[in-house]
């Protein structure tokens, strides 16, 4: 062998050499016990603290609380939305005492209206909707039954009553075209209004002999739209033209 | 309806609950209570394998865009449960608004995340559709972030969960390069990278991520995919489901029902 | 926070809130740059080495030199950049095989263990036995010590180092070609940036990074050359001079082929990264790495140098045809230079939501600043300096055997 390559090697082995060893002396104990990672960092990640304590602990002390707001709209909203993580509530009650929202910026953080809210979800105008009252005054958020049933249904129904207002049919009532049943406005899921079923509906008012005033646009039942019913082309409640 | 409304701490002798009596006359002894509670929590998951098995679970999360109001309490919810930096460039969770207007034009927004909820739209003439979108790691089965990492810091555990190892972490910051849904930063606090774990010191304790417990419409579902009979089972099963991003063939385990296609 | 603050305005569209911290900045713009020079300066070598190109004989141990300095420096940017360096080690502890990062530690140590310092070794051996043999003092025992004791210099064993020699030149071509792709790769694997992702990115970076390779030793040849107040040998640098030109073509076609190719098939990327070049990256781009740091220099080079014709397109007097050599090289430099920006940072200005672009606040001062950056430039040179005192590569210095003189 020559001589150079003789060197070379022994430089190499050394190298090679130290680096297994350092290798294996700085291996954390257990990296690969479960897959490419230190099993220990799971436990650590495990035994981090909590801090929401989850609905179920309420139970224990506020059974009163948490069977009022188990009855009613606020049924799916967990106590630690409004009161605030409240795992260190739980262990030390008196020394950790939770918040309660009580201003009237809150509650429009789900409640005042936003039309990328989806239709339905009960919105109102935090600027027209009681100005300079507290939320709490009418309502208890625990149990958030309005105190009296809505006069319009734009407190529920916010996008389409915006949307409807500067539409051509603004002056019509949501009545016009939807019976509503009482009991919806008390309990809005358990009974809906109806819908118009056929083009003679609107034909009440847009048919070309309808008995209705000169300058509503009129059209012929007949051949107007083939096929498709009226609000396949026309969104009633802001109906376009073109 | 008004007794509830009108308490406050200097009432407390209006209540009467027995329970809650015996808990206030123990609050001189609450400090050491906190501390054998906490020291049996630790215990119970210090020896984790008989109480929780991960290889009996494979965590999802259902997203139903439909009902999602933007209220942003499970980003806030997020940054209380898992300390989270406050500052408006780190989140494991935030929420997107989309405002589609009839032009065509798309746009989105996220102000802190959606933290303290989104300003009024100022018109609304011309928006074809709008929505919010809540984001979070996708849990995907093949991550790119556990792909890239060069030391095995981040890495998905048994029951399917990616998480990172901030001991071990070297701050490459190539898992924030890999993903490609933005999930990950860069904790200033540790300097090593940082994003949801699905809540996973409360999940493998029976518990629901923070977001899911507090998300108040149930826009957002958790569960067990293996488990036939879990509220992610129904989820998946009643909708139609899109993941983000399909074509990065990452496997997501967040399932969006109603989700829309201008979502990135 | 304040610079986060700060960036938070200065976004155009919609980035995800967690796309507002650039994570790769000025240092791994440095890091591909400097391995570039290495992968290109060997590269430059194995020409005079494999493939006999005589004309280039001046420049072959300055070239080894050049790239020892510039992959000594290599890691650091890298390094500096972790935000844990002190745990980097955990790179060679448990090295995950699926990550492309992972395997730096493995080809820089083949690298620099196995090839250049080897191929150094046995080119300079020798040299390293006779100068310890006439000098004095301190010069002498390092000399001694570098040749590890392997003293024998019977024509056997001369013949042994030569052809050892060329024997890792020749795996040290792939080796060059493998250090350079696969930073290239590093960047073309990550599927979530569509900026990054592209296969052409290994190839694009492994000729770009010859084209700077022989610009840079080029540039040192000339300065070298004029400080040591010796003759310039044109022949010399008119072959650098083509072979700039030829991977300077190769170079320019294959970025071209990617820019057509991603216009061509114009992805749902195409609108946001039109954008991005059209706007934040014009500068840099368009002005910078295209027209000053390609075209230009391609002109220049393509109408003094012998590439194209016999003795040039434009017969031009020595002095003025190497002054403008130094220009073109000079000015490839900083096309190379912005081709590294425009990749690291211009993948990162945009968000990966293809909604909106962010902007890059540069520091001064701080690890990750300008300072810091602009030294770890300088530092490679200050290394050559140190390694030419040490070796020095000139041919006046080399020592012959005695029979030879």
């Amino acid at each position: 062998m020559p001589q150079q390559l003789a060197r070379l090697l022994v430089v190499f082995a050394v190298f090679t050499g130290g680096l297994v060893v350092t290798r294996h002396l700085l291996i954390p104990k257990t990296f690969g016990q479960r897959g490419h990672y230190r099993a220990a960092a799971v436990t650590t990640i495990q035994v981090r603290p909590l801090r929401y304590a989850g609905r179920e602990a309420c139970a224990d002390c506020h059974a009163d609380i948490v069977g009022l707001h188990g009855k009613g709209r606020h049924q799916t909203v967990s106590c630690e939305v409004c009161h605030g993580p409240a795992a260190a509530h739980t262990l030390a009650p008196v020394e950790n005492q939770l918040p309660a929202p009580r201003k009237r910026a809150y509650c429009p953080l789900c409640h005042g209206y936003d039309p990328s809210r989806p239709t339905g979800f009960p919105q109102i105008d935090p600027v027209s909707h009681n100005p300079m009252k507290p939320c709490i005054t009418c309502h208890n958020p625990h149990q958030p039954e309005p105190p009296h049933v809505p006069e319009e249904c734009g407190a529920c129904h916010g996008e389409i009553a915006r949307t409807k207002a500067v539409s051509r049919h603004a002056l019509l009532p949501c009545t016009q075209c939807h019976n509503t049943p009482v009991q919806h406005k008390v309990d809005p899921r358990l009974l809906h209004p109806d819908k118009p079923r056929n083009r003679e509906f609107c034909g009440q008012c847009h048919a070309k002999d309808a008995p209705s005033p000169r300058e509503i646009p009129r059209i012929d039942l007949a051949t107007h739209g083939g096929r498709y019913l009226c609000w396949q082309c026309h969104y009633p409640h802001m109906p376009e033209v073109d | 309806m008004e007794k509830p409304l009108s308490d406050n701490p200097g009432s407390q002798e209006a209540i009467c609950d027995s329970r809650r009596d015996f808990l206030h006359t123990c609050s001189l002894a609450a400090p050491l209570l906190l501390l054998a509670l906490q020291a049996k929590l630790v215990r119970a998951f210090a020896a984790s394998e008989p109480v929780y098995n991960p290889r009996e679970h494979r965590y999802g999360m259902g997203i139903d865009v439909s009902r999602c109001i933007g209220c942003g309490r499970c980003v806030d919810a997020c940054k209380n449960e898992n300390d989270v930096p406050r500052e408006p460039f780190y989140f494991r969770t935030w929420v997107e608004r989309y405002v589609i207007n009839s032009g065509g034009d798309t746009s989105v927004d996220s102000p802190n995340g959606g933290i303290s909820g989104f300003p009024a739209i100022t018109s609304e003439k011309g928006i074809l559709r709008t929505f919010f979108v809540p984001k979070l790691c996708n849990q995907c089965d093949d991550p790119p972030c556990v792909q890239v990492c060069p030391v095995g810091a981040t890495f998905a555990t048994e029951d399917g969960v990616v998480l990172v190892d901030r001991d071990y972490c070297i701050g490459c910051r190539y898992c924030v390069q890999a993903c490609p849904y933005g999930a990950r930063f860069i904790d200033p606090r540790s300097r090593t990278a940082d994003k949801c774990t699905f809540c996973y010191h409360r999940i493998t304790r029976g518990l629901l991520p923070a977001c899911v417990e507090v998300c108040p419409t149930g826009a957002r579902v958790f569960g067990d995919i293996k488990q036939r009979s879990s509220p992610l089972a129904r989820f998946t099963r009643f909708h139609k489901i899109h993941t983000l991003k399909p074509h990065m063939n990452t496997k997501p385990k967040v399932y969006y029902a109603d989700l829309d296609e201008e979502v990135r | 926070m304040e610079p986060l603050g700060e960036v938070l305005k200065q976004v155009q569209g919609y980035i995800y809130p967690n796309e507002v911290e650039l994570h790769w900045s000025l240092l791994i713009v440095v890091y591909p740059y400097v391995t570039g020079l290495v992968a290109g300066a060997f590269i430059l070598a194995s020409l005079v080495r494999v493939f006999n190109v005589k004309e280039l004989q001046p420049t072959y141990r300055l070239s080894l030199l050049t790239a020892l300095g510039y992959l000594i420096v290599a890691p650091l940017p890298l390094l500096a950049h972790l935000a844990h360096p002190e745990r980097a080690f955990e790179i060679f502890l448990t090295p995950n095989v699926h990550s492309a990062m992972a395997m730096f530690g493995f080809v820089y140590a083949w690298y620099l263990m196995v090839v250049l310092l080897l191929e150094i070794w046995f080119d300079y051996r020798k040299d390293l036995v006779l100068w310890s043999a006439q000098e004095k003092g301190v010069r002498r025992w390092v000399h001694w010590i570098l040749t590890l004791g392997a003293t024998d210099l019977s024509s056997k064993a001369v013949r042994f180092d030569q052809s050892a020699g060329r024997f890792i030149t020749i795996i040290g071509i792939p080796s060059a070609f493998l250090l350079h792709g696969y930073v290239g790769f590093i960047f073309g694997s990550v599927k979530a940036n569509p900026w990054w992702s592209s296969v052409l990115m290994p190839i694009v970076f492994l000729f770009s990074a010859i084209v700077s390779g022989i610009a840079l030793v080029l540039l040192l040849y000339v300065i070298s050359t004029l400080l040591r107040s010796k003759v310039v040998d044109m022949l010399c640098l008119d072959k650098l001079a083509s072979f700039l030109f030829y991977a300077l073509v190769v170079d320019f076609s294959l970025e071209m082929l990617d820019f057509i190719h991603r216009l061509y098939e114009a992805e749902e990327s195409i609108g946001i990264l039109s954008q991005l070049v059209s706007s934040r990256l014009f500068l840099s781009l368009v002005i910078l790495q295209a027209l000053l740091g390609t075209i230009l220099p391609l002109l220049m080079l393509g109408i003094i140098s012998p590439a194209l014709r016999g003795r040039g397109s434009l017969k031009t007097p020595d002095e003025l045809r190497r002054l403008l050599y130094v220009a073109a090289a000079a000015l490839i430099q900083v096309g190379i230079f912005s081709t590294r920006w425009n990749v690291v940072i211009g993948g990162q200005l945009f968000s990966k939501s293809l909604r909106g672009l962010t902007v890059y606040k540069m520091q001064l001062l701080g690890i990750e600043g300008l300072i810091v950056a602009g030294f770890l430039l300088l530092l490679p040179l200050l290394l050559l300096l140190v390694l030419i005192v040490l070796l020095p590569p000139w041919p006046e210095a080399e020592a012959h055997l005695p029979e030879a003189a």
